[in-house]
């Protein structure tokens, strides 16, 4: 007898991976899972080239006089660097990868709602990016991300039209994703999955979609204006013409102040599963967690006027817009300190998420309190347009929400790419991500004060000592993500095989096999327990 | 749980639900809050116009008296009926007639020409009396005593409004057409049952939608601060 004929030929279980192979097969998915990759790839080259102009930025403020490049140039770096962050990394990043492939395993469905819509909505971001790709190779756009009228009007001789449109067009793709979102969260639930036994990452989910499908079609109306008076040359913004370039301002901000929490809700949700699952505990003041993300949704969209306390708002508007922005840090406090509760004699481990974790907590409370200083009427006339606003929003998101996104991504790994990553090469770049990004952005807070004003080729020599630190901390920053990079790519060929639930994480989606198939569940789950059931999964194991 | 359908291939059901009623809420739902994003997609547009009617009362007045309210009356009057012929090929689907259904959806989608027809004039007019901002803007004779007293610029601000609103609603129009002609298709094949039936459902609620913003657009453009 043959014992080599009869060994059974080690083979995978069939997943979502493996279902089906052909590049057909990956562009007309309608797997939801298959969907996250495809944004997943995207965003991650949208963020090398946007990390890329900042790369550039950073060499050019290495001395007084400018290393690099014209003014002219340095202008579209900023512009380009802030819009390509913003709309087509940080705004999709959260939502359309790990929200993609968690929310309909969270809620326990076999997809969302509407698959068709939710591939559409990938379509609609590649074509808005690369209608912008084609406008930065063209020319560039010299605006600043907010395309103020009259830069991007009277005074504009740059390809604005064309990055408009762009973002025009990729907000729907954000528009369909929040809408999605939110008929599968309320109409897809598995039996005895109530509203309050959601996991937190579900409500964060919520409240961003709500805030995506409120503030985008704004967004797309302000930039459609722009585009009548830009193509037809009517002053619809323009004074010369009669038309009000604060009233620009307005309806930019009514969306990209809420477009500031789309940013950072979502990377507040991947927190709360991270604390509690690696302080084996339940989220301290669960309820209180889940509705602070709604209230943070509604205030979000009461607090637009902080922009523009410098320009020729009323005071008493300004007053008003003053005081919401404090109430808005309300909610947001309560998230910190619940957190931090939580830990509190938990059974905590340092694995690299939870390092993620509470990076987050020490980076975002930095920017949320520093915030203040510029929600206050009479600090912010001395600090608007300074280096203390370009460090203070990154410090919320990068130090938030790219913080928020990777450790959501070293949670879920083994979970989407069924393999482990290394975990030493993991916590080491996350230390390196936490040095590198306090390092680049804790001196320009430093610089603000002083008085160095941001978007400028050039600045006064003294200076220097603290634009040099911020470009070192640059260059580790730098490295800090490429290593990420680097052994998630390895992870999928070399990684060891990952078990069903290597975290010992609470969670429908754990339940399933990883990397999941392409139906989710063999069988629609029935949840009897609260969300973060920690202490009942320990009882369990101990018992037996 | 009477009338609770629970087929396994029901016809229509998309896989990953469990049953057609599941199926017809989330459709319903994803329709309404499509709805909303478009009221905030014209609210930006109706605040602007508010705004510089506010700011240039004499030139925007001037603006609606140019306008011809008898064919913007006719055009209410046309759209209201394709809303009740829209409602009416709803019920008819839910009742599982088929020609019926049919019917309504090409008598809907013959009004809705109508309406695009009306405004065609319109914009013809506009021409003809050289008021079309930027492309050909010369007004002169009455039309100019007209827009003379408020400030030319400021009227010219006003039709850039009235052409921008009246051309997002006219061009959800022609997408909303375009939606009847997909259902009149596969109504005549008879995709649509007594349990499913929610397209028609759907494109009627955004039928009726585009119908109610030109009840808003109406008086907003034509009426308000007219002479009678």
């Amino acid at each position: 007898m043959s014992t080599a004929l009869l060994e059974p030929r080690v083979q995978a279980p069939r997943n979502y991976l493996n279902a089906e192979y052909g590049w057909k097969s990956w562009l007309f998915t309608l797997d939801h899972k298959r969907i996250a990759l495809l944004y997943m790839v995207s965003i991650t080259v949208f963020f090398l080239i946007g990390a890329s102009f900042a790369a550039l930025m950073r060499i050019q403020l290495l001395s007084p006089q400018g290393e690099l490049v014209q003014p002219e140039t340095y202008n579209k770096l900023f512009t380009l660097h802030g819009i390509v962050m913003i709309f087509f990394f940080l705004i999709p990043s959260i939502p359309a990868v790990l929200g993609n492939f968690l929310v309909p395993l969270m809620v326990g469905a076999r997809d969302l709602a509407f698959p068709k819509l939710n591939l559409l909505s990938w379509y609609i971001y590649v074509v808005g990016g690369l209608f912008t790709l084609f406008a930065a190779i063209a020319g560039g756009v010299d605006t600043g991300w907010t395309f103020y009228t009259p830069y991007s009007s009277t005074y504009s001789n740059t390809q604005v039209t064309a990055v408009a449109v762009g973002v025009f067009i990729t907000g729907f793709s954000s528009i369909l994703t929040g809408l999605n979102f939110i008929v599968t969260i309320h109409k897809m639930r598995a039996p005895g999955l109530t509203w309050f036994r959601m996991p937190l990452f579900l409500w964060a989910m919520y409240a961003t979609s709500l805030i995506m499908i409120l503030g985008t079609p704004v967004l797309a109306i302000t930039i459609f204006l722009l585009a009548i008076e830009h193509l037809f040359h009517v002053g619809i913004f323009s004074p010369a013409l009669g038309g009000d370039p604060l009233l620009f301002q307005h309806l930019f901000w009514f969306y990209s102040h809420p477009a500031v929490y789309i940013m950072i809700l979502p990377s507040m949700g991947v927190v709360s599963e991270i604390i509690a699952c690696f302080s084996r505990k339940r989220i301290f003041g669960y309820r209180v967690v889940a509705f602070s993300s709604v209230a943070i949704a509604v205030l979000g969209f009461l607090v637009w006027g902080h922009h523009m306390f410098v320009t020729g708002q009323s005071v008493y508007a300004g007053l008003v817009f003053s005081l919401l922005s404090f109430l808005v840090a309300i909610p947001s406090a309560i998230k910190v300190f619940n957190w931090t509760s939580t830990l509190y004699k938990g059974s905590i481990s340092y694995d690299a998420p939870m390092l993620y974790a509470l990076g987050f907590i020490g980076l975002f409370t930095m920017g949320g309190l520093t915030g203040l200083f510029l929600a206050s009427l009479a600090t912010d006339v001395h600090l608007n347009g300074t280096y203390f606003i370009v460090a203070h929003f990154h410090y919320i998101m990068v130090g938030g929400a790219v913080m928020g996104y990777l450790g959501g991504m070293h949670f879920w790994w083994p979970k989407i790419s069924g393999r482990l990553y290394p975990n030493g090469w993991a916590a080491f770049a996350a230390v390196i991500i936490f040095i590198g990004f306090n390092l680049t952005f804790f001196p320009q807070f430093v610089l603000g004060y002083l008085g160095m004003p941001r978007r400028y080729a050039f600045y006064p020599a003294e200076f220097q000592v603290l634009n040099v630190m911020s470009t070192a901390g640059a260059s580790v920053l730098g490295v800090g993500y490429l290593i990420p990079l680097i052994y998630f790519i390895w992870s999928m060929r070399y990684g060891p095989v990952a078990p069903k639930n290597p975290w010992g994480a609470t969670g429908l989606e754990w339940q399933t096999a990883s990397p999941p198939t392409t139906e989710n569940f063999a069988e629609i789950p029935v949840v009897t327990q609260e969300a973060y059931a920690y202490s009942e999964a320990e009882q369990e194991v101990n018992l037996g | 749980m009477a009338d609770h359908v629970n087929l396994e291939h029901a016809t229509g059901m998309a896989h990953q639900f469990e049953n057609l009623d599941q199926q017809q809420d989330a459709d319903m739902l994803g329709i309404w809050l499509f709805l909303v994003t478009e009221i905030m997609f014209f609210g930006g547009v109706f605040a602007s116009y508010a705004i510089y009617r506010w700011f240039y009362l004499p030139a925007f007045e001037g603006g609606s008296h140019i306008l011809d309210i008898r064919l913007g009356a006719t055009n209410t009057i046309v759209l209201l009926g394709s809303s009740l012929t829209m409602a009416l090929s709803v019920r008819s689907a839910q009742t599982g007639n088929r020609r019926a259904t049919v019917m309504f959806l090409i008598l809907t989608m013959i009004l809705g020409g109508a309406f695009l027809g009306i405004k065609g004039v319109e914009y013809h007019q506009k021409f003809v009396e050289h008021i079309v901002p930027s492309l050909d803007w010369a007004p002169e004779g009455k039309v100019l005593a007209e827009l003379a007293p408020g400030g030319l610029q400021h009227a010219e601000l006003y039709f850039i409004f009235y052409f921008a609103m009246t051309g997002l609603h006219a061009l959800h129009m022609i997408i909303g057409m375009g939606l009847l002609l997909w259902l009149v298709l596969r109504a005549r094949k008879g995709a649509f049952t007594p349990h499913y039936f929610a397209p028609v459902e759907v494109v009627g609620l955004y039928w009726h939608f585009v119908d109610i913003v030109w009840i808003f657009l109406f008086p907003l453009l034509y009426l308000i601060g007219g002479r009678y």
